[in-house]
Formats: C-alpha cells, sequence, structure tokens
C-alpha cells in the first residue's frame, strides 16, 4: 500500500512539473485494481459523488481525478494524451476540437439525441444553463431583473449602486467564459449593449464560477452574470443569500462533455465510465447530493437552448476570430 | 429406343438460359458500378460546393484593416458543414504564403492556379479527406495580399451515404437480376418449345408412320426439320424396296414350286407303279415342307421384327379365333377334323393384333397337323383366372421328356414324323407370349392328346 | 362351274386346270390384268382364282376395280407373299380367301367349296342322276326326297365317282384325292370310306361296284 501511494505521489509529481492542478484525487473501488484516470474541469466535490456511485457499480475499478481548468485540461491533454482514459470539460469547444483533432476514441452503442454527441466520441452528459445570479440584498429596493434588457435597464439606471459591484468571467481566462460569450454574442446585439454597460461600471473580472460565487457570497459582487447555476445551486449555504436567474430572452445552455482517449489503455472500463454518465443511472440514486443538472432530466425547452455539438463551434477558437473577439471584448469591457 | 441410348452433351434449353442469365448478371453487375461510380461523382460534388461555399464564405469575411489581414470566419462557414455523421473539419487560412490561422501542417495542392477553386481528394493526419482551396486578393491602399483559404473534411458521410445509394441499388440490382432470371427461363422454354413439340410429334408418331412433318417450324428449324423429312423419306423408300424385295422373292420362289407341285400332283395321277408313287409323294412332302419352313422363316423374322415395335393396341382375342378357325375350317373339314369353339363374349387385351393372329394361327395349324381323321379339336378362350387361349387336339400328345425344349428354334417332337413343319411353330408363339408379358404351357391331356395353352 | 384363273405362270395355270377340269369345273386361263378383265367383262364366272404378282400389274388393283363394278363374284387369291403381312389388305380389299403358294390341290378344293357355299347357296350345282339329287357345295345328298349330309372324305369320294359314273377307279387314284400327302393312312382306308358310301346310297338306286385288282365303279340299275 505504501509502495502504492508512493507510486501515485511519484506520478503526480510528474504531472506537478508541467501543469498547476486545482485538486488531484483517487477513489478506490472495493476491490479495485484497475485505475482510470479521468482529467475534469469539475471540482471535486461536486463530481465526487458520480464517482462513487460509478465505482460502488465497478467495484473492481479505482478512478484517478485530477481537476484543472477548461483551458488548462484542452492544453495538459493535447501535451500528453496517453496519460488520461477519460476527459471531461464544460469547454465544449476544446472538446470538439479534440475529437475533430483525432484524440479520442469511438464509442459506439450509445443511443443519443444528435446534439447531444459528436462522431459517437463525445458526449453531453448535464444541460447547466447560464445565469444571472443576485445578491439578494443588493436588490432589496430594486425589481429583479429577469433578462440581459432588464439587466441592462437596472445597470443604467443605478450606475453608483453597481459600479465594481458586478461580476463576469474574463474570457480571455476562461473557456466557458468564452464559449458563453461567443454564443451570446451570436444570438443577439443585445449582449455587446451590456458588455458596454457593464464596461462602463468597472466589471470585476474572474476566471472561475467558483470565486465569483463566492465574492457574490460575501457581498463583495451583488450581480454576477453568466455564472454556472449549478455551481451556485451547490453552495446550499448561501442559498437564502442569493438568487439563480435565467434569462427569459434567450438562454444559454452548456454541456459538460465525457470523451474517452483514442491512446487510453483500459478503453473498455473507460467506456463503461462514459456510458454510466450518459444513462441516468447517476441521477437516480441518492437524490439532493448530486448538483450537476442530468442531460437525461432536461425539458425540451432547456433542449432547444443547449449549445449544440456541431463543427461551427470550432469556428470560436480560430486564432484570427478569437483575436477579432478578444479585441471587441476588450474595447467594450476595458475601458 | 429409349433416351438412354442418345449421347448427351449439356440442354439447349439450360445454355440458353445460362447464356441469358449470364449477361444479365454481367450487365447487372456493370450497371450496379456504373451506378455507384455515378452517385459517388454527385455526392462528391455536392460534398464541394458546401465546401466551397464555406471558403467563399470565410475569403468573403477577409479584410485589411489598418494594414492587416482581419478575418471574422461567420459561424455559419463551418456549421454547415454538419453532417449526420459529423465528419471532421479541418482548415488553414494563409496570407500570401503565411499561415494566418488553423492547421497549419494542411498543405495546399501545389499546382493551383489562384484564380482557381482546387479540389482533390487527400490524406490528411491518415484520413481521408476532400479539400477545397480558393484564394482572394485583398487590395489596400498601398498593398496588395492574397488570402487563401482551405477546408477539408473527411468522407464518413459521404461514405455512408455511397454505402446506402449501393445497398439500394444492390438490392434492385438483385430484383432486377431476379425478374431477368425468371424471364430468361420463359424465353428460354418459348424459344426451345417449337423443338420440344417437333419432338413430341415425331415420339408419338405409330412405328409406321414415315410422312413428312407437315407442321409450320421456325426459320431456324428448317435444316433440321428437312433433313428429318428427308431421312424419313429415303427410310421409307428403302423400307418400302426391302418388303418388296422379300415379296418379290417369295413370289419367284414359290410360283415355280406351285408348279413342281402341282406338275407332282398331276403326274401321281397318271402313275400306276407303286414305287414312282412313292417317289413323287416324298417329293410332293419335301415340296410343302420347304415352302412351309420358308413361309415361317418370314413370320418369324417378321415377328421379332415386330415385337420390337410395341404398336400395342386393345384386340379382342375371340374375334381373332374365330376370323382363323374360319379360315381353317376347309383344311379340318378335309381331314374331317371338327374345331370346337369354346369362349367368353369377349376377351380383350392389349397388344399388337398381326402377331397375336400369328400365334393362334399356329396353335390352331399346329393342332390340325397332328390331328387323326374325324377327330376334335377344342379351342378354349377366356379372361379368368388369366386371359388365355388353350389349343387341344386328340393326336398323339408330346413326348414328357421334350415339353421343355419343344419352343426351342428349330425342334421338332418325336411324334412329328410324317407330318410337315419346320420346327418353328411354337417358338413363334413363345416369342409372342414374351412380346406380351405371357407364357406359353404344354401338356398332355389324360385321354390323349396335346393341349398348349397360351395365357397372357 | 365356269372358274377364271388369273395366273402369268402357264405351267402352273394348266396344272391348276387340269385339276379343276378332273373336278368337273370349266376353267378359263387369263395371263394379265388386261386379260382378266376383258374375260370378267363378258362372261359371269361362278368363281375367280386371282394370282397377285402380275406381268401388267398388281392383282389387288384389279380386286379392287372388280369389287368397284358390284360383281359379287367369289375370288380366291393365290399368293407367294408371307401370311402375315397380305392378309389384312387382300381381305380388305374384298378377296373371299386367299391359298399361299405352293397349295395343296385339295385345300383349294377345299376352300373353293367353303367359298361357293358361303357365297351362292347351293341351286345351280346340284346334280341329278337317277332318284338321287347330290349338291357337292353345300355337300347334300337327297334320296327320293330324305336328306343326308354327307362329311368332306365321303363327298369327295362321291363327287369324284359322280362326276364319271361308269368309269373306274383305282384305289391309289382315289386315295390321292382324298388324303394330303402328310397324311400318315395305307390306301386300304379308301375302303373304309367306299363302305360308308355304300351305306348312304342303299336306299337309292345307285350302287359303287368293287372291281378287284381294278378298282371301283359308280353303276346306276
Amino acid at each position: 500500500m505504501r509502495y502504492l501511494i508512493l507510486l501515485i505521489i511519484s506520478l503526480f509529481a510528474s504531472h506537478a512539473n508541467s501543469i498547476e492542478w486545482e485538486d488531484k484525487q483517487l477513489f478506490e473501488g472495493a476491490i479495485g485494481s484497475q485505475t482510470i484516470s479521468v482529467i475534469s474541469s469539475t471540482d471535486t466535490a461536486i463530481f465526487a459523488p458520480i464517482i462513487t456511485s460509478f465505482l460502488t457499480i465497478n467495484p473492481e475499478l479505482n478512478i484517478n481525478y485530477y481537476v484543472a481548468s477548461s483551458a488548462d485540461v484542452y492544453e495538459e491533454f493535447q501535451r500528453n494524451p496517453q496519460d488520461y482514459d477519460v476527459v471531461i470539460s464544460s469547454a465544449m469547444d476544446l472538446q470538439l476540437k479534440l475529437v475533430n483533432d483525432g484524440f479520442s476514441a469511438r464509442i459506439e452503442g450509445i443511443s443519443y439525441p444528435d446534439w447531444a454527441q459528436w462522431r459517437e466520441s463525445l458526449f453531453g452528459f448535464t444541460m447547466e444553463p447560464a445565469s444571472i445570479v443576485i445578491n439578494k440584498k443588493a436588490f432589496e429596493t430594486l425589481k429583479v431583473p429577469r433578462s440581459r434588457q432588464e439587466m441592462i435597464r437596472v445597470l443604467r439606471t443605478n450606475p453608483e449602486l453597481f459600479r465594481g459591484k458586478i461580476g463576469s468571467y474574463d474570457v480571455r481566462q476562461s473557456g466557458l467564459g468564452y464559449l458563453f460569450a461567443t454564443q451570446d454574442a451570436r444570438a443577439s446585439e443585445t449582449y455587446w449593449r451590456l458588455m458596454e454597460i457593464m464596461g462602463s461600471l468597472e466589471t470585476r473580472l474572474y476566471c472561475c464560477s467558483g470565486s465569483m460565487i463566492e465574492d457574490l457570497s460575501n457581498n463583495t459582487i451583488s450581480i454576477a452574470y453568466n455564472v454556472l447555476g449549478s455551481y451556485a445551486q451547490a453552495r446550499t449555504d448561501i442559498a437564502d443569500k442569493i438568487e439563480i436567474i435565467l434569462p427569459s430572452d434567450f438562454p444559454n445552455t452548456m454541456m459538460r462533455t465525457a470523451m474517452v482517449s483514442k491512446h487510453s489503455l483500459s478503453i473498455r472500463s473507460s467506456a463503461s465510465f462514459l456510458r454510466f454518465l450518459t444513462s441516468s443511472e447517476w441521477t437516480k440514486a441518492e437524490g439532493d447530493s448530486y448538483h450537476l443538472p442530468p442531460l437525461q432530466a432536461a425539458s425540451q425547452n432547456e433542449q432547444r437552448s443547449a449549445i449544440a455539438l456541431e463543427p461551427g463551434l470550432m469556428i470560436f477558437l480560430d486564432k484570427l476570430k478569437r483575436k477579432t473577439f478578444i479585441k471587441e471584448w476588450e474595447n467594450a469591457l476595458i475601458q | 429406343m429409349s433416351t438412354s441410348d442418345v449421347n448427351v452433351y449439356g440442354s439447349l434449353r439450360n445454355r440458353l438460359v445460362m447464356t441469358l442469365i449470364g449477361g444479365v448478371a454481367m450487365l447487372t453487375l456493370l450497371s450496379y458500378f456504373v451506378i455507384r461510380n455515378y452517385a459517388a461523382h454527385i455526392a462528391v460534388q455536392s460534398q464541394d460546393s458546401i465546401l466551397r461555399a464555406s471558403v467563399t464564405s470565410i475569403l468573403d469575411a477577409a479584410a485589411l484593416r489598418d494594414g492587416s489581414v482581419e478575418i471574422d470566419i461567420p459561424y455559419a462557414a463551418f456549421s454547415m458543414l454538419g453532417t449526420t455523421t459529423d465528419d471532421r473539419v479541418f482548415y488553414v487560412i494563409y496570407q500570401d504564403d503565411l499561415v494566418l490561422s488553423g492547421y497549419e501542417d494542411l498543405s495546399l495542392p501545389k499546382d493551383r492556379s489562384v484564380t482557381e477553386t482546387a479540389y482533390r481528394s487527400t490524406i490528411y493526419r491518415d484520413v481521408a479527406v476532400r479539400q477545397v482551396s480558393a484564394s482572394r486578393t485583398l487590395i489596400g491602399a498601398d498593398q496588395r495580399t492574397i488570402i487563401t483559404a482551405s477546408i477539408a473534411q473527411t468522407q464518413d458521410s459521404l461514405d455512408d451515404a455511397l454505402d446506402e445509394i449501393s445497398e439500394n441499388i444492390a438490392i434492385y440490382g438483385i430484383g432486377f437480376f431476379c425478374l431477368a432470371v425468371l424471364l430468361s427461363i420463359w424465353v428460354s422454354s418459348a424459344t426451345i418449345a417449337p423443338l420440344k413439340r417437333l419432338a413430341d410429334s415425331v415420339a408419338r408418331r405409330g412405328p409406321q408412320d414415315l410422312s413428312p412433318v407437315a407442321k409450320p417450324v421456325p426459320t431456324e428449324m428448317v435444316p433440321l426439320v428437312s433433313s428429318l423429312n428427308h431421312f424419313m423419306e429415303r427410310l421409307e423408300r428403302s423400307l418400302k424396296q426391302s418388303e418388296e424385295f422379300i415379296a418379290e422373292a417369295a413370289h419367284r420362289v414359290r410360283t415355280p414350286i406351285a408348279t413342281v407341285r402341282s406338275h407332282a400332283e398331276m403326274t401321281l395321277q397318271r402313275v400306276d407303279k407303286e414305287e414312282n408313287r412313292q417317289a413323287l409323294r416324298s417329293m410332293i412332302r419335301a415340296i410343302d415342307e420347304t415352302s412351309r419352313a420358308a413361309g415361317q422363316l418370314l413370320d418369324h423374322a417378321m415377328i421379332s421384327f415386330r415385337a420390337d415395335q410395341h404398336d400395342y393396341v386393345s384386340i379382342d382375342l375371340v374375334e381373332i379365333t374365330e376370323d382363323i378357325v374360319m379360315r381353317l375350317r376347309p383344311v379340318a373339314e378335309m381331314k374331317d377334323v371338327t374345331i370346337q369353339l369354346n369362349t367368353d363374349a369377349e376377351v380383350i387385351l392389349l397388344g399388337d393384333s398381326i402377331l397375336i393372329q400369328n400365334a393362334v394361327r399356329n396353335l390352331i395349324d399346329n393342332a390340325l397337323k397332328y390331328s387323326p381323321s374325324d377327330s376334335v379339336i377344342t379351342i378354349e378362350v377366356r379372361k379368368q383366372p388369366v386371359t388365355f387361349i388353350a389349343v387341344q387336339d386328340q393326336g398323339p400328345g408330346f413326348q414328357t421328356h421334350e415339353m421343355a425344349s419343344l419352343t426351342d428354334r428349330f425342334t421338332r417332337g418325336e411324334n412329328a414324323s410324317g407330318t410337315i413343319g419346320s420346327g418353328l411353330g411354337l417358338t413363334i408363339v413363345r416369342d409372342v407370349a414374351k412380346a406380351h408379358d405371357g407364357a406359353v404351357e404344354l401338356s398332355n391331356n389324360p385321354s390323349g392328346g396335346a393341349c398348349v395353352t397360351l395365357s397372357f | 362351274m365356269k372358274f377364271l384363273l388369273i395366273e402369268d405362270n402357264e405351267d402352273l395355270a394348266h396344272a391348276i386346270a387340269t385339276r379343276m377340269n378332273l373336278d368337273g369345273h370349266v376353267v378359263d386361263h387369263a395371263i394379265s390384268l388386261s386379260d382378266a378383265k376383258a374375260f370378267s367383262e363378258t362372261v359371269d364366272y361362278d368363281l375367280l382364282l386371282l394370282d397377285i404378282m402380275l406381268p401388267d400389274g398388281d392383282g389387288r388393283d384389279f380386286l379392287e376395280h372388280f369389287r368397284a363394278l358390284k360383281k359379287d363374284t367369289p375370288v380366291i387369291v393365290l399368293t407367294a407373299r408371307s401370311q402375315v403381312s397380305d392378309r389384312v389388305s387382300m381381305l380388305d380389299l374384298g378377296a373371299d380367301d386367299y391359298v399361299t403358294k405352293p397349295f395343296d390341290h385339295e385345300e383349294l378344293q377345299a376352300r373353293c367349296r367353303a367359298v361357293l357355299r358361303r357365297k351362292s347357296g347351293s341351286t345351280q350345282t346340284t346334280v341329278r342322276i337317277a332318284d338321287i339329287e347330290f349338291d357337292p357345295v353345300a355337300g347334300q345328298l337327297s334320296i327320293s326326297g330324305s336328306v343326308i349330309k354327307l362329311r368332306n372324305r365321303e363327298l369327295r369320294l362321291l363327287e369324284i365317282l359322280i362326276n364319271s359314273p361308269g368309269k373306274v377307279f383305282s384305289k391309289q387314284k382315289l386315295f390321292d384325292r382324298l388324303f394330303s400327302y402328310d397324311d400318315e393312312v395305307s390306301e386300304n382306308a379308301i375302303e373304309v370310306y367306299i363302305g360308308r358310301l355304300r351305306k348312304h346310297l342303299e336306299p337309292s338306286t345307285l350302287t359303287i361296284t368293287t372291281l378287284r385288282g381294278l378298282g371301283y365303279r359308280l353303276d346306276e340299275h
């Protein structure tokens, strides 16, 4: 056992040289003998129940769970594809590009809607809408905005109240933030007007949902734009302080996606993990302990708002396109 | 003659069917490949046109701003490339010879003209892709630059579509093939039908029917039919000739014999010396034996010939027997022999009438020959328990030890001395019985006399 | 009776005619079909003896032609052909009977008698001598009105004797005419038939006289 731990530590150490892990954890099955390495952009705390429930069914497996930002997940996996069996990320565009560039294994026999899978390799398994999260206290006297249009109105009418009190992703750092931003921009011009207002009110930029919600809960900011509602919901401790709003004008729903590495040495076990994620099994057991909204449970409306897995996603990863978009975004937000 | 005597080599009908089926199979295969190629061509064309639209939309989005190139690639440029099998997409954008964006290792076709859109199928990252490349010249205030966009896409969807089309063509092809096979069989049968009809009509003919085939036949069969007709004509002529020859020969032989016999008889009337009379009698007996032998030999040959022909019809044994008895009655009367005929009303059997007549005549002839004067010959014709005719005389009967060999050719009974005969009589009866699956049985009456039973 | 013999072989024809004369028949001889046609058109015959192979044609053609003229005179065909093949066609063409060459003259006689008996009845052939009437065709002998049926050899014997009353016939001659050459009987068998015939003739005025060493003779008292 000591030897195994040593081995794991040394394994971790080797990676530590190239990447800064947000977290890494080994989940052991009851009679675990084979280990699957999962590289993910989802916080361990949120994902742990799913892994535990998988290991209950497959006690012969262990899961090594590495957490990094979605951009890091993309970079690291591209660099060392042979080191990981399963890749899970919220950055659909990057995941799609990994598949397009031939890093994935085809997992056949999963019956899935077309928009939620690509090349039988990349599978969405959650439905997480981008939402506006507010601190209830800040809106005690104000009308709570239900859409981007209403948010623009609130910010315009109360600029002083919200100066420095707005939070959003730094799209230059956050893959998910970039995805939401580009999808917003595709959907409506309203996005750019909102960005201009937010820029004029000295919006704080965050790398991740977690810290943004943290700041929201301690009153550092009053309103967070394009946060993952699921992350906010997971913080039951601050549930009474915040309110999660799904914009009624045009919702953007992100799918957390998973794929199996083509270079995996345990494709069979990895595929069974992927099948577990895409099945409705993990959504049934233990009810509330899961905070990720499963794709299987999504309503028709939510499904329609989902960002489809299609080659178009790769457009925004184009160097020139990204340069143009970031320039525009910076012009709007950083004044 | 049965078909087993014929040296068979293949079947015209089968050969025709096989040739037609082979032709159809070749046509089906050929059309399969032609259609499949055509479908592939169209599928590639439609992929090309989508890729070209995508390339065009990228090039259209390119602009020179402040001396640098900006390309705001429209979302549609890639989303239009979505296929049912989620084909992979690779692209690269060049400014002159520098990679601006995209997959740097995706090379451009070398012999490409700047003004034209280039299409090619190539291998990229170990997979087969279809690549479309096009260029656009951007002209700024003081600069001129060429932007080249190239998009490559895998062909899974194309292959799927092709597989599906191929499968459909194959199904239609097989259907067409099956239909054509049925048609070929029908056509072959229809083509062969006149030949079969001709064969049937020739086979149905009676053995004596050597008339030419009169029914109309297709042109292709004219040589066959005309040589068949010609052959039959020659056969008929030659048969007629030999028949006439036999008749002529018999005439030539028998007429002088008849003359000699008549003269001998006449002489006998005038000669008184006993030894001369004996000599003349022997002479007449010898003449009779000669002519009788000749007659029976001819009869026997005729019977052997007819027994092979199986020209069987339904005949009444009673009627035949009555006819023969009537003809022989004058001869019987000469010896004061009475012929008694006991028969059923009618006894029908299937056989060759001439053969049966001959056998019956020989039976009665024999009985007459061996009957003493003032005796009775009894003839029974019955259908129960089997169809039979029994002829019984009051002559000396058979010797027990010779009964088995009597029906052999040229064997005469020991009691036949002084009786004219060639020994072929019973042989003829036996041969006729054999030709009709019947039997001849010889026996002696307890009260004396021979009994011969011919049963069928 | 009047017979027409159509036969191209003159020797044979002569022999046949001689025998027929012995039996009391008149025979005209035609050596070709054209002769036969000429004869048959001018004279009514009681019987035709027809050879098949003739120098100027086939006897069967003549037969056909003859029957086509609605003549029902009995025809006996003399043929040298096989008994099997020609029998049917000849009878079909209207021949009443046939004999195959060479033939026993007695057989020809018997057949002639049988055919005549079948065809023509007996009125014209009846011979009347003294108190008897003899019909050789029917084989009937009537003495003062009572009819006696004669057996064949008795009839033949009587026929021979009655054709030449008063003539002496030797035993041998009678034997030759009564028996075929294959009959294994001795010449003494004649005495049996003479005896039978004498018995039949008892009621009449005719008697058969035995001339010892010479033969027999029919006498009328």
